[in-house]
């Protein structure tokens, strides 16, 4: 009998050595341990053997039993993973091909240029605001210190569509506007179109983009002003940047600036982009006039504050390093899916 | 503005710095420098040489060997310049220098061009004699130059062998030009400048002293003015100079108005060129033999007058313009241009000098109107100070007594009713560190005020202001004079302190943003396109006559007619756009444009129109109609909108495929349109393809969006499934059916999906067969199928008055 489990079992032992695949296990194991099988025979054989010796039998054909389960089981395992790591050979890709891109659409350089400087104000504070590009003559200019007749009314080269109607010039207005609302304090930027009278080139355009900046306060000073600024190239240009106030002349601001900011691309050297001056001029800026706080309605003795505008487009071409203002109105797509 | 540096020195003699500390600190004390000419950026080593001999070339005919003295030595040029003989003396470049142009050429040298010995025809030369175009000016300002041909120093040049030919001719300047802004009227003058120079690099300014002799005669026996309209000409100066002597004015003025790029003409004409550089003050010379009655009258003229100029023009005059009248006649149009009549010619004899003052804004409109802009009126219109006219007026005066041109005449007529006295501000140095935000103490300030010429009052603690600064009327103005000179560079760097505020976009900036976001992800690139359009975008649009969008708002003043009026409709960019694509043949195109269309509420426009915000899709290439509807729906998914949104077919606008456009409702509120570019449309766009567009009007999406959401949990309850097949009448919309289904289904129905559409010969002529899934779920337990099958049963019932029948 012993011997009998003993060939059994090496028999069995051997022949899951040689298999080759699951299904000649699966054999195996149908062949020895199934209901018709080898070692299931033994068990119903066990009552010819004497009651004595039953349990130490038995305890013979389930170690037995065991061993082979076991290595039948382990056997198993080695196959499956054989049999899988084969198919990973197969399935073995050029992972050199390109990557399949989804079909994408891409944001106009302009709105990224302008949802980056919108980010940058409403961190520190700022409120977004809208008005109207079509425009009083009132708020344009009259509020902002620009007189009937007034030079500047010229310098704008205005879009009129009456006497009093025309289309904004600036984005200053829209400060006007907040102001005579005469909710204070005031901390509000304000981007949209603006329309100047001036033929289509490479760096003109009759409507673009400006964004305007006003803040207002018991205290605000010019200095707030510049760390205001500087702290915005810094976030927009990138952390060396260094700016440049040079004194300048705006009718709704006094005193008044305009800001050179350190040119991004020579980094201050000089190249070709700053016209060899290191320096490129970015935006005009001030301190609200007395005279507009008080014809909007705030009182200047009390308040004070700055103001500061944007061209976009011009930030736009400079980051971008656009040569030509024209592309960003002509919507070629191989031109908008660089960005 | 331009200035030479030299004549700037001419009043702050003590100025040393070089041209570029020069320029940096003009630009941060507010005279914004916009660049600089070195006049002798490419002329080296070239001095003053004296002809000792000439000899022939022994091979070349048209050469001839120089001996050369210039001042060291004498050495060797062969030349082939004509006009050279004995004993001239020239400007000579020697070997290893440099000119600026070569002879008889016009291409430019940035770098100018080296000079170096060399043999000509086998004869050393050791250098070169320079012609006038080759030291990079030209006859214009050096007439004594000949045409073609070697310059050659006039013999009272006082020049010697050696001496610095370049400083000989007055070409060793620097010219700068600045970008003068218009408050500082002051600064359109050499005085001016000179002035901010002094101040921003703290050196003494001397103002030139003006002193005139003038003979024992009477002015007011020569010439007699009146001025019958005080507000134009505030005020009118005359001088008369008899026994005028025509002739060359000096060296030093050539050379400052050659500096200026300004022809010398005469002594006389150089006068009043040089004082309007020199003060910004325009003057006019008239010949007063031509002046009848001995009298000036400054008045209006006639609507209708016409009147010739001193230029030959005939001009038209209207009752806004001021006229210079003498007894009989006009003679000048005030501040702008002479007439022919009173014009100097070189046998003038006596000459009336007029300095005056008129109004800016008249002249800048006046000289609009008569089509004339000159040098004088575009100084006048800039608003010149009256109290600068007088001065000027004797400066002239001095320097044809100095040049000695002619006898002044005693006496100045000056008719100056108003006279503009100075402003008195209070001094407050608090308030200015206040707005500046520094602590810049009083002592520094008033040092500023000084070196500008405000004058203190300690008695009163007040400025006196000069009338030339007509920009400073308030305390801010004072304050930016303090940051100017203190440096906007030493202010110090702050951020604002104060009551905390919230920083946010508007709602429909919000709303703005999504939609955004969902059209790039499906493919759209953002574009940007023009308000303004030509009203024959109607016409391709193929709107009715009577369309509403045709009332459209007019620019007044355009570009031209195709920026001529603002778009009422906001698909014309975008066509345009994709017309651009496609003629460029990118295969496939998708953009969107969030932009305002502009509706007037009348017609001329009394107030302010309403600008609508847009949303406009538009793309051909891949994808089709309801590619476009996809995305359009995804957007108002994301508005919290999902299914809330009727796609309601229409057939009348023009601009669209009638069997393929629809209008989007939420309820009764319109939310857009969608559809396909009509095929006459996209011929009139030169488009031969099919075209999508979608326009949501992102106002009244603004009014309905909303990002709130509440978590609905995840079901936990089995659903189940009902395929309906059904047939039908073709023209039923499965919009239609959609709609019953879920009007009827009951709250069990979880969701429904069409997954097909048939046509064709199985289901019979004039039919088609619409397959819809219908998912059933309860949240709170498992449904029984005898529930589901009597909401089935409930839908079909509602189906089968449309004549809808289950497909066996």
């Amino acid at each position: 009998m012993k011997e009998k489990l003993e060939a059994i079992k090496a028999d069995a032992l051997s022949k899951i050595e040689k298999a080759k695949d699951l299904d000649s296990l699966n054999d195996i194991k149908v062949a020895i341990l199934g209901k018709k099988g080898e070692l299931t025979a033994v068990l119903k054989g066990m009552k010819e053997v004497p009651p004595e010796e039953r349990p130490a039998v038995g305890q013979m054909v389930n170690e037995a039993r065991t061993a082979i389960e076991e290595k039948l089981e382990a056997e198993k395992t080695k196959i499956a993973r054989m049999l899988r790591t084969e198919k990973m050979k197969r399935e073995t890709i050029d992972v050199t091909l390109p990557g399949r891109k989804n079909i994408r659409g891409h944001r106009h350089p302009n709105q990224i240029a302008l949802e980056d400087l919108e980010r940058v104000f409403i961190g520190m504070g700022y409120e977004v605001v809208e008005g109207p590009e079509v425009e009083y003559d009132k708020y344009n200019f009259e509020l902002l210190n620009i007189p009937a007749n007034h030079p500047a009314k010229d310098e704008q080269d205005t879009f009129y569509i009456n006497k009093e109607i025309l289309l904004r010039t600036q984005t200053s207005p829209v400060q006007a506007r907040i102001m005579e609302q005469g909710k204070l304090p005031i901390r509000i930027i304000s981007a949209g179109r603006v329309f100047r009278s001036d033929e289509v080139d490479a760096t003109h355009s009759p409507s673009f983009h400006q964004v305007e900046g006003l803040v207002i306060d018991k205290n605000i000073t010019m200095a707030d002003l510049k760390g205001t600024l500087a702290q915005f190239a810094k976030e927009f240009f990138g952390e060396k940047t260094k700016v440049k106030f040079r004194p300048h002349h705006f009718p709704f601001t006094e005193p008044s600036a305009e800001v050179d900011i350190t040119c991004f691309k020579c980094g201050g050297k000089g190249c070709r982009m700053c016209k060899g001056s290191g320096w490129i001029e970015i935006l005009g800026c001030g301190m609200v006039h007395p005279h507009v706080l008080d014809m909007c309605g705030i009182d200047s003795k009390e308040y004070q504050g700055f103001a500061f505008g944007i061209g976009l487009e011009r930030v736009t071409l400079l980051k971008y390093e656009i040569d030509d203002m024209r592309l960003l109105y002509e919507n070629d797509v191989r031109f908008l899916n660089q960005f | 503005m331009n200035t030479p540096i030299s004549w700037i020195k001419a009043y702050v003699p003590d100025l040393d710095v070089d041209v570029q500390e020069f320029v940096d600190g003009m630009t941060l004390s507010g005279s914004h420098v916009e660049g600089y000419e070195k006049k002798d950026k490419n002329l080296e080593k070239i001095v003053v040489g004296k002809i000792e001999s000439i000899e022939k070339h022994p091979d070349a005919d048209k050469l001839v060997v120089c001996q050369v003295d210039i001042g060291t030595e004498t050495i060797q040029i062969v030349t082939g310049a004509k006009n050279v003989k004995e004993g001239d003396s020239i400007p000579v470049v020697l070997d290893g220098g440099k000119i600026a142009a070569a002879h008889g050429d016009d291409t430019e040298y940035p770098e100018g061009i080296k000079i170096k010995k060399g043999k000509l025809r086998g004869v050393e030369s050791n250098g070169m004699m320079c012609g006038i175009e080759e030291l990079g000016s030209s006859r214009d300002f050096y007439p004594e130059a000949p045409e073609d041909g070697v310059y050659v120093f006039l013999p009272d040049s006082g020049v010697k062998p050696g001496d610095d030919a370049v400083k000989a001719l007055g070409l060793d300047d620097t010219v700068v030009e600045y970008e003068i802004t218009s408050n500082r009227v002051d600064c359109f003058s050499m005085i001016g400048m000179a002035r901010e120079a002094a101040v921003t690099f703290d050196k003494p300014f001397y103002p030139p002293v003006v002193e005139v002799n003038g003979n024992n005669k009477d002015v007011n026996d020569f010439i007699k003015v009146s001025v019958e309209d005080n507000k134009l000409c505030s005020r009118y100066c005359a001088r008369v100079v008899e026994n005028i002597k025509i002739g060359p004015s000096p060296k030093w003025m050539q050379d400052r108005l050659k500096a200026m790029g300004i022809r010398s003409i005469n002594n006389l004409v150089d006068i009043t060129n040089y004082i309007m550089e020199e003060y910004g003050q325009p003057m006019h010379a008239y010949d007063l033999d031509t002046i009848a009655k001995n009298e000036i009258i400054v008045k209006r003229a006639k609507d209708g007058d016409t009147f010739v100029t001193l230029d030959g023009q005939e001009r038209k005059m209207d009752s806004g313009v001021l006229m210079i009248c003498d007894g009989e006649k006009e003679v000048g149009i005030a501040g702008i241009m002479g007439g022919e009549n009173s014009m100097i010619t070189d046998d003038v004899k006596t000459v009336l000098f007029e300095a005056a003052c008129f109004d800016g804004t008249n002249i800048r409109l006046a000289s609009r109107r008569v089509g004339l802009r000159t040098d004088a009126s575009a100084k006048f219109e800039k608003g010149l100070d009256p109290n600068t006219a007088l001065e000027a007026i004797n400066r002239a005066c001095q320097l044809v007594e100095e040049m000695n041109c002619g006898d002044v005449v005693g006496g100045v007529v000056d008719v100056y009713p108003n006279p503009v006295v100075p402003k008195v501000l209070p001094f407050e140095p608090e308030r200015y560190n206040h707005l500046l935000g520094t602590d810049i103490s009083r002592e520094d300030m008033l040092s500023y005020f000084r070196k500008l010429d405000f004058v203190y009052n300690e008695a009163d603690d007040v400025l006196t202001i000069p009338t030339f600064r007509q920009d400073i009327g308030c305390a801010a103005d004072l304050a930016e004079e303090v940051a100017r000179f203190y440096g906007y560079d030493n202010i110090p760097v702050s951020l604002p302190k104060g009551e905390a505020t919230v920083g946010k976009k508007p709602f429909n900036q919000r709303v703005e943003d999504v939609a955004r976001e969902i059209c790039e992800r499906n493919g759209f690139s953002g574009g940007m396109t023009y308000s303004f359009e030509s009203p024959k975008v109607f016409d391709k649009l193929l709107l009715s006559e009577d369309a509403p969008e045709r009332e459209a708002i007019v620019i007044s003043n355009p570009l031209g007619e195709d920026f001529s009026i603002m778009r009422t409709v906001s698909l014309n960019g975008m066509l345009t756009s994709l017309a651009t694509n496609y003629n460029r043949r990118n295969k496939t195109a998708r953009l969107y444009e969030l932009g305002n269309i502009y509706i007037p509420h009348e017609l001329p426009l009394t107030e302010l129109p309403d600008e609508k915000m847009r949303m406009t899709l538009g793309m051909y290439g891949e994808g089709d109609f309801f590619t476009m509807k996809g995305v359009v729906e995804e957007i108002f998914e994301k508005l919290g909108l999902a299914k809330q949104v009727d796609c309601e077919p229409a057939n009348d606008i023009t601009y669209l495929h009638p069997g393929r456009q629809a209008r989007l409702y939420k309820g009764k509120l319109e939310i857009g349109i969608i559809g396909q570019v009509h095929p006459e449309v996209c011929d009139n766009y030169d488009m031969k393809t099919e075209a999508y567009i979608a326009v949501l009007n992102m106002d009244v999406l603004t009014m309905l969006a909303s990002f709130d959401r509440k978590y609905e949990g995840i079901a936990r309850f089995p659903a189940s499934t009902r395929d309906l097949s059904m047939v039908m009448d073709k023209n039923i919309f499965v919009g239609q059916i959609e709609h019953i289904i879920i009007k009827n289904a009951g709250k069990i129905l979880e969701s429904c999906e069409l997954f097909d559409v048939y046509e064709g010969e199985q289901v019979g002529e004039g039919k088609k067969s619409v397959a819809f899934s219908l998912i059933f779920r309860a949240k709170d337990r498992n449904l029984e199928s005898t529930e589901v099958d009597k909401a089935v049963e409930k839908v079909l019932d509602a189906l089968k008055k449309l004549g809808v029948e289950l497909r066996g």
